[in-house]
């Protein structure tokens, strides 16, 4: 039986608590009698007939009918999945979501469906490479739909394959792919990695344009997302709920399979990292001790292609299917089961260490922008109830923020950094004199839609993740970062965490709490 | 008594644009009230009238006259429109090109003061005899033409120089060479001859095919594949200027030859003689004044026009770069305040015909400045008020030890030997960016010292000239004169006291006028800001780009090296790589020729590739390739014309369908087009010329002329000197990361360099190969 989450209170006798420093990390001594420390609840088991478990969930379905009764030859069947913003790290081979598209596929082929779109439900995330389309999908699927052009990813930027489908009663456009909305049937597959996923967003979100996107991915939503990964206080989630509305009365049949997965996140040697401190036995400690030294020593560039080398060993603990908010409400409870821990009350100071990755730099750079929408637009908003840092309180992260970005998958974010961010770093600001600009680039446009890009709106986006954090916080303190490239965020840097307790002291006095959010692994904190 | 004299006279002067006549002209104007003007200028673009008004009377001269004419601007002006006038004419040229008109003006004139002259040092021969010898004697035959049989004619009072004397030591007389002890009897005539002979054999001799030759090499070095027309106007730049060199050489040498220093006292000194000897009954009278520095006291202390002989050596030690400077310590070195000659001039004018034939004004033989007492004043004066660095610091003042001549000459000799060898070293490696800034900071240092190297040859003999030029002449008219006019024109060199001119009045008024940096502090050049802005106006029209190094940091034969190896499994490639790197130093030093011919010669490579897959590969690589080495700043330069309504214009010589991929970024792509065979492959050849080096500047005057566009508007950004016909085209050029040669140009013309990076994330490479594919992808 997997060990719940827990809450340390720091004593003298505490050992030094690990914090992520991008592609390395430190260990790092909270003051004693006033700090505590969070763990996520250990992996929950995995189902161990994994295609046994898909099938029988694809033939008893919630609320709707067994899949194979819904396919009939000559129809037009549609399967959309997520992308690589999910899971992280990525899954070792097979993942999830090749054996659910093999499944439904065989189903498919033995009620004689021909005509079946496989489509990746970028949204406006930058398209995949083959490579990484094999390792999601398979080589067999892969060889068989690609070269026919059935094998796809969604291009929000084509006109001729975008249809509106009508607006709710709050004047939100839902316009999605139009392959899948011309579908007799949908099916989409999901990782539910956290809770804001699955449910309407998968459709609603992931094969929508930016047209229909721009409704709730503003800062006006995102400040009433609180938190967004709780869907009923979150005015997200509500937006897509209206729209699945609208997707209900005029869009296709939907068949969702949602899955959950543990959060089994680093596979030997690197599994130390999901350890409890105290916890750490000999080899452990030498293992962090080598960990370190190496990376103090390898380039950021070697490090990079070492960390996002990582397959996680994590695998589904979860799967049902059928109507999409029925089947949601049952995956958000799974997660829940595996992620949430009980907190009490809030703090002055929040800690945490920024890792490697987020759902946007797979393969990439974390650059200065994710950094800030890691920290405050997800790390803030692990919560559910109250954010785990009180209102005027300090947020300090710990990641070497460097002046990087990838110039193939983040181009519009080097211009958002050198164009946008030295104008403004308000929210709401920056969305009412800039977002249109980019959004409607026709280069952005070009690189996302022919290159790997990500959409030219994307790095507004991700200031509106943290726009929610932005506004509550009293200060953000980024340890170890790039000094100007820290300031352009709009942020205070400083060189150890002592420093920056210190340089805290003036917004929440000499005697703070302190919280550490030890993740990864990823949790969600169910503040009381 | 001397403005009484002077009232109602008609006085015409020569040379007024210079230090000289401003300073006459506006003593006179203020001085002697009742005399008229007739300034003889050539005219030139803006007319006599209008130089006169331009170039002497806003001159900071007449300051003074202004404010002492109570009243208004309008007033100054009634009185110059009623006493000056402007007559077209150049002494260069035989009767003075004189109108009827000016010929009726100059013949009503009673005095004719002549001070026009080639003042430099370093005057070509030819036309130092033109301007310097054959000027007064035109201008005195013009005069007896005028008057002829007319007994009063009018008084000729010509400047010439103390240092027509000569190199000699001790006591040097007013009298004419010829009639001194020294004379070795030249004919003026044959001097004129001779220099004029020497233009035509230095002319021929810069024409022969080995010259050409040189020119077209130095030419090139410094240009690199800039194209035939750019290379061609350089290397006649080169010829031209070869010749002027040798003509000052030339000069030099003939005037060392007889024994002056330099072609300004030779040909002055051949003046006075042959003037002598034309002037037949012209009443003629020769002032003598020796180096003229600033003003002592009128029209205000430290007046000075223009940079004379001791200012930029004055500045050049301010500033430490001349660390020594020969010169005998115990010498005289013989300055004269300009008011002090002006007046003198004003004087003998004055007493007319019968004034002595010759007069000198000099301190040396009254009141000497010693050259160590000169040489101590400046470096106390430059240590209590250095000068300050680009960075703010103040700049010591070396020590001078008074070395011979020949010593600092083989010093500077040698550094400029090394600096200009480590200088073409640097331009033949493949510098970019800061790098090509070392090659910045070696040409500065070797203009530096080639400039040293000047002064010590122009200047070097005047500070070790020992000669005494005596002022008899000068002592006598000024003893004539009554108190009055002593205190109104004051020409006593004995007045001056040389501390004090030097420290508060020399010196303050050269450092203003150089414009040298005498605060500390670092100073904020926001030129590239302002010339940004100023590429970034709304009035541009057209913005045209080159591509390689300048929106990316790759080149054509990584984008084929990048095709051709997309299909190719492990020892396939291996192959390729060593065939390539085996090939290298080939291409390079073809590129290096003739842009247009290696491109012909690499694209032949695509000869038979499959167009389909070619351009099916293109999409790929523009990820690979083109996006990823992109410079971000580039790119938004290229959008923020688009936003501004420019248009943007690509102009590139690699192959169209490697560049297809950045059609969304600009309203025309120009680039190298390959023809395509009926079985649909490439045929390695190329359909038209390929736009390089002049052809860039012709496709865009192409593209300007046909949408009624005006280059002038246009801005062009390039990276090296085969795009100068391009960048020279447009009116607002840019250098993106500019290679040594273009960096070099660039600074020397005051252009936009911009300095832009590859983004800090962005994948490196060590060779251009596309990635590897499974067997099953291939």
């Amino acid at each position: 039986m997997p060990r719940p989450g827990f809450v340390l209170e720091v004593d003298r006798s505490t050992p030094p608590i690990l914090f992520w420093r991008g592609e390395n990390f430190t260990l790092e001594k909270l003051p004693a009698d006033r700090s505590r420390v969070i763990y996520a609840p250990e992996p929950h088991r995995v189902i161990d007939d994994i295609d046994g478990a898909i099938r029988h969930s694809l033939l008893n379905p919630i609320d709707m009918d067994p899949l194979p009764t819904l396919l009939f030859p000559g129809m037009k069947l549609s399967i959309a999945f997520d992308d690589i913003s999910l899971p992280l790290p990525k899954m070792t081979r097979p993942d999830i979501r090749q054996r659910i598209i093999e499944a439904v596929l065989d189903m498919a082929a033995e009620a004689g469906v021909d005509d079946v779109h496989i489509i990746a439900a970028l949204a406006l995330h930058r398209r995949m490479t083959e490579d990484e389309l094999r390792h999601q999908l398979g080589d067999r699927i892969y060889d068989a739909f690609a070269p026919r052009g059935m094998l796809y990813q969604h291009d929000a930027e084509d006109p001729d394959n975008l249809v509106l489908l009508g607006e709710t009663p709050h004047g939100e456009e839902v316009e999605i792919n139009k392959r899948a909305a011309e579908s007799d049937l949908l099916v989409y597959v999901n990782i539910n990695l956290v809770a804001m996923d699955g449910g309407w967003k998968s459709t609603a979100t992931g094969l929508a344009s930016y047209r229909s996107l721009r409704h709730h991915h503003n800062t006006h939503t995102m400040q009433n997302s609180r938190s967004f990964m709780d869907a009923h206080k979150s005015e997200l989630h509500k937006s897509n709920w209206r729209m699945g509305e609208v997707m209900r009365k005029h869009g296709p049949k939907i068949f969702q399979i949602e899955t959950t997965v543990n959060n089994d996140t680093f596979p030997k040697p690197f599994d130390f990292l999901a350890k409890r401190e105290w916890e750490w036995n000999g080899r452990d400690r030498a293992k962090f001790i080598a960990a370190q030294a190496g990376l103090n020593r390898t380039p950021s560039r070697m490090a990079r292609n070492i960390f996002h080398g990582i397959e996680a060993p994590h695998n589904m603990t979860s799967i049902q299917c059928g109507e999409v908010e029925a089947v949601h409400k049952v995956t958000t409870e799974n997660v829940w089961k595996q992620q949430l821990v009980e907190v009490q009350g809030q703090t002055d100071i929040l800690t945490m260490g920024i890792p490697f990755i987020c759902p946007y730099n797979v393969n990439s750079i974390m650059n200065p922008i994710l950094v800030m929408c890691t920290g405050l637009g997800y790390f803030f908003n692990l919560y559910r109830g109250k954010p785990l840092v009180r209102e005027g309180g300090v947020v300090i992260m710990t990641h070497p923020t460097p002046n990087e970005f990838h110039p193939v998958h983040h181009p519009s974010y080097i211009d958002f950094f050198e164009q946008v961010l030295t104008e403004t770093t308000v929210p709401s600001e920056l969305e009412a004199r800039f977002e249109k600009q980019f959004a409607e680039d026709d280069w952005y446009r070009h690189l996302y839609r022919t290159s790997y890009a990500y959409h030219g709106v994307h790095p507004f986006y991700m200031w509106y993740w943290g726009s929610h954090g932005l506004q509550h916080c009293g200060r953000v303190i980024i340890v170890g970062g790039d000094a100007p490239t820290v300031r352009r965020l709009g942020f205070t840097p400083a060189s150890t965490l002592n420093d920056a307790l210190e340089i805290a002291s003036d917004v929440v006095g000499r005697n703070p709490t302190i919280t550490h959010l030890h993740t990864p692994p990823i949790m969600v904190a169910d503040v009381k | 008594m001397i403005a009484e004299s002077l009232a109602g006279r008609r006085i015409a002067i020569t040379g007024s644009t210079g230090f000289v006549g401003t300073a006459l002209v506006e003593r006179l104007l203020r001085s002697a009230p009742e005399c008229e003007l007739f300034l003889i200028v050539r005219g030139g673009r803006r007319g006599a009238a209008g130089r006169v008004k331009r170039e002497i009377l806003n001159n900071d001269a007449f300051d003074r006259l202004r404010e002492e004419l109570v009243g208004t601007a309008e007033e100054f002006d009634a009185m110059c429109a009623r006493r000056v006038h402007a007559i077209d004419g150049d002494i260069s040229v035989d009767g003075l090109g004189l109108s009827d008109a000016g010929r009726a003006q100059l013949a009503t004139c009673d005095i004719v003061i002549h001070s026009a002259a080639a003042v430099a040092f370093d005057s070509p021969l030819d036309s130092a005899v033109e301007v310097n010898l054959l000027g007064p004697v035109r201008l005195a035959a013009v005069l007896n033409e005028l008057h002829a049989g007319s007994s009063t004619k009018p008084h000729l009072v010509a400047v010439s120089t103390c240092y027509v004397a000569g190199n000699r030591r001790g006591h040097a007389p007013e009298l004419l060479v010829s009639e001194g002890p020294f004379d070795i009897g030249l004919d003026w005539r044959a001097e004129v001859d001779s220099a004029r002979r020497l233009r035509g054999d230095i002319e021929a001799a810069s024409r022969t095919p080995h010259a050409l030759e040189r020119f077209r090499a130095d030419a090139r070095r410094e240009l690199g594949a800039a194209g035939a027309p750019a290379l061609a106007a350089k290397t006649e730049q080169l010829r031209d200027r070869w010749v002027q060199n040798e003509l000052v050489q030339a000069g030099r040498s003939r005037a060392a030859s007889v024994g002056w220093p330099d072609a300004y006292a030779f040909t002055k000194a051949l003046a006075e003689q042959a003037v002598f000897e034309t002037k037949g009954d012209l009443p003629v009278n020769i002032v003598r004044p020796s180096i003229i520095e600033s003003a002592l006291a009128e029209p205000r202390p430290g007046w000075i026009r223009g940079f004379r002989m001791a200012e930029p050596v004055i500045i050049s030690y301010a500033r430490g770069l001349l660390r020594e400077f020969p010169g005998v310590p115990e010498g005289t070195i013989d300055v004269i305040p300009v008011d002090i000659v002006v007046a003198a001039i004003i004087a003998v004018a004055a007493k007319g015909p019968s004034a002595p034939f010759i007069t000198q004004v000099a301190s040396g033989s009254t009141n000497p400045l010693r050259y160590s007492q000169l040489v101590d004043n400046v470096r106390d004066w430059f240590t209590a008020h250095p000068v300050h660095d680009a960075e703010g610091q103040p700049i010591v003042v070396p020590d001078w030890n008074f070395p011979g001549r020949g010593r600092v000459q083989k010093q500077l000799n040698r550094a400029q030997t090394l600096v200009t060898r480590g200088e073409r070293l640097l331009q033949s490696l493949p510098l970019r960016g800061t790098q090509a800034t070392w090659s910045a900071k070696l040409e500065e240092r070797r203009i530096e010292i080639e400039r040293a190297l000047e002064y010590v040859e122009l200047y070097g003999l005047y500070t070790e000239c020992e000669a005494i030029y005596s002022v008899d002449n000068l002592l006598g008219l000024w003893d004539e004169l009554d108190a009055a006019d002593q205190s109104a024109f004051c020409f006593d060199p004995r007045a001056v006291s040389w501390d004090h001119y030097v420290q508060n009045i020399h010196l303050p008024s050269v450092v203003e006028h150089a414009r040298v940096k005498m605060t500390p502090g670092k100073t904020k050049t926001d030129r590239s800001a302002r010339l940004r802005a100023n590429v970034l106006s709304p009035a541009r029209q057209v913005a045209a780009f080159d591509l390689e190094n300048t929106l990316i940091a790759s080149n054509v034969v990584e984008s084929y090296s990048w095709l051709a190896t997309r299909h190719l499994n492990g020892p396939e490639r291996m192959r390729y790589v060593l065939r390539t790197l085996r090939e290298a130093p080939s291409l390079l030093s073809m590129d290096r020729k003739d842009r247009g011919d290696f491109l012909r010669y690499f694209y032949r490579r695509y000869e038979n590739a499959p167009v389909e897959q070619i351009e099916r590969d293109a999409i790929e690589m523009m990820t690979h390739i083109i996006v990823a080495k992109s410079f971000p700043a580039a790119i938004r330069r290229v959008r923020e014309h688009r936003a501004l309504g420019h248009k943007t214009i690509l102009i590139t010589g690699a192959l169209s369908f490697n560049v297809e991929s950045l059609r969304p970024l600009f309203d025309e792509i120009v680039a190298a087009e390959m023809s395509i065979r009926p079985d649909g492959t490439y045929s390695g050849q190329l359909s038209k010329v390929p736009p390089t080096g002049e052809t860039r500047a012709q496709v865009l005057s192409d593209y300007c002329d046909a949408n009624g566009f005006s280059l002038e508007e246009c801005v062009a950004y390039a990276d090296s000197t085969s795009d100068l016909p391009l960048l020279e085209a447009v009116g607002h050029p840019v250098a993106v990361n500019p290679e040594t040669r273009l960096a070099a140009i660039a600074r020397k013309r005051g252009w936009l360099v911009e300095e832009w990076e590859k983004a800090a994330g962005a994948p490196k490479k060590l060779l251009p190969l596309a990635p590897m594919m499974n067997e099953r992808q291939r």
